[in-house]
């Protein structure tokens, strides 16, 4: 596979990757930048995700987190990214008044959190990369971009439409930011375990999906996956309440409900 | 993993007839997602025959033809057409058509496969967010297709 060398006024080279990681597939989108430098934060960028899943994995015994779970591991003794995490997901917890959490059934359970903040990680480390002009990670439909993907374009983001399956609900544009990511939770949902604080049960919901739109996908992943188990009433107040935050939530009448600021962002 | 997929194949072949861009991606995922690979684009503008491998020019007009996929109905094989890196027909070479139930199904399905498939690229996304698919699921999804086609 040749590197191809592009005219610098034209559009920028592209390098795309699909990695399969944590159950579900990143893909990765990069434009511009020097091919070595791309090529090696890339290669850095999914080392990283391999190694977060066998650290944060609750499918296997031997991860990090599910022995510190047990008690057979102190905090200390793991990985630093393990009390980071921990942190972030604290605070996604007093934000979203125990709507989002990191424990299941009484157990540490951080798999709602991690994606999210390992796919913000990878796009940020691609974008520290020299001469990169965008970058877009998606990690199982939860997507982080920087930058844009060419001249005079924004990065376009289809929010898919949970009732019909391959359409899309919306677009959302990352026009005049240079960063900007897009969380979708919905009835689909893998490995966030989404439980009513009030009651400890399952959540009722009467919705489909919700998607925010937000700078950083490690917010915008757990306050999609909250207002999602909050329900269109609550979740929305919440969602407007947040700064920065927009979002778009789909019931499972088939109504789209948006935040009022969600139109400015929509392509 | 989603239980249709494996033990109702007709609910399944009959739900593709109603779908937008899966129905791209049920065609595009003629191209083996077992091992992902670095793709790098733009590739120059050319015909590309029989490997259905992606990758885009920003400019001119490329054709590629998929690998013939062995369904459980029988071969499927298109042809999509890029220009000015975006799609712009999508071609089906075969398809299965054995019995007549084969044919009334094609005779809906396709076209609007096609049709969808083009409505989802004129709206000219570079990714899609959605409810978290499985590795799985992501081989029938849009982005699947975004990633392998390189549009």
């Amino acid at each position: 596979m040749a590197d191809t060398v592009t005219d610098p006024a034209a559009a920028p080279a592209e390098l795309r990757h699909a990695e399969e990681v944590m159950g579900t597939v990143f893909s990765f989108d990069i434009r511009g930048g020097e091919p070595e430098a791309v090529r090696t934060a890339l290669e850095q960028a999914v080392a990283q995700l391999h190694r977060v899943n066998e650290v944060f994995s609750t499918y296997r015994d031997d991860s990090q987190v599910s022995r510190l779970a047990r008690g057979d591991l102190t905090l200390a003794e793991c990985d630093a990214d393990v009390a980071e995490v921990l942190e972030l997901g604290a605070e996604a917890e007093r934000v979203s008044a125990g709507w989002f959490s990191t424990t299941y059934e009484g157990q540490l359970d951080p798999t709602g959190i991690v994606k999210g903040w390992a796919a913000e990680r990878a796009a940020e480390l691609i974008a520290a990369a020299d001469g990169v002009s965008g970058v877009s990670v998606n990690g199982g439909g939860d997507v982080q971009m920087f930058g844009t993907p060419g001249p005079h374009r924004p990065w376009r983001v289809g929010v898919s439409d949970p009732l019909r399956p391959g359409g899309l609900a919306a677009v959302i544009s990352a026009a005049g930011v240079d960063e900007l990511a897009v969380a979708t939770s919905g009835t689909a949902e893998r490995g966030a375990h989404i439980v009513d604080p009030s009651t400890g049960k399952s959540a009722v919901t009467d919705l489909v999906a919700v998607t925010v739109v937000a700078p950083r996908l490690t917010w915008a992943d757990c306050w999609a996956t909250a207002a999602f188990a909050m329900g269109s009433r609550e979740g929305l107040a919440w969602l407007e309440s947040l700064p920065d935050v927009e979002a778009l939530l789909i019931t499972a009448g088939d109504e789209v409900r948006c935040t009022g600021g969600l139109a400015a962002r929509l392509g | 993993m989603h239980p249709l997929k494996k033990n109702r194949p007709l609910r399944r072949i009959v739900l593709a007839s109603a779908v937008t861009a899966s129905g791209l991606v049920l065609l595009l995922a003629l191209k083996p997602h077992t091992t992902p690979a670095i793709a790098v684009a733009p590739a120059p503008a050319s015909s590309n025959s029989g490997t259905g491998s992606g990758g885009s020019s920003t400019t001119g007009t490329k054709t590629v033809t998929g690998d013939t996929a062995q369904t459980q109905w029988g071969p499927v094989q298109v042809k999509i057409t890029v220009k000015s890196g975006k799609l712009t027909d999508v071609t089906v070479l075969q398809s299965p058509s054995e019995n007549p139930r084969d044919q009334e199904i094609n005779s809906y399905a396709l076209p609007e496969l096609k049709s969808e498939a083009l409505a989802a690229q004129s709206a000219s996304i570079d990714t899609v967010s959605g409810a978290t698919y499985t590795s799985d699921g992501y081989r029938q999804s849009l982005q699947s297709a975004l990633d392998s086609a390189g549009l």
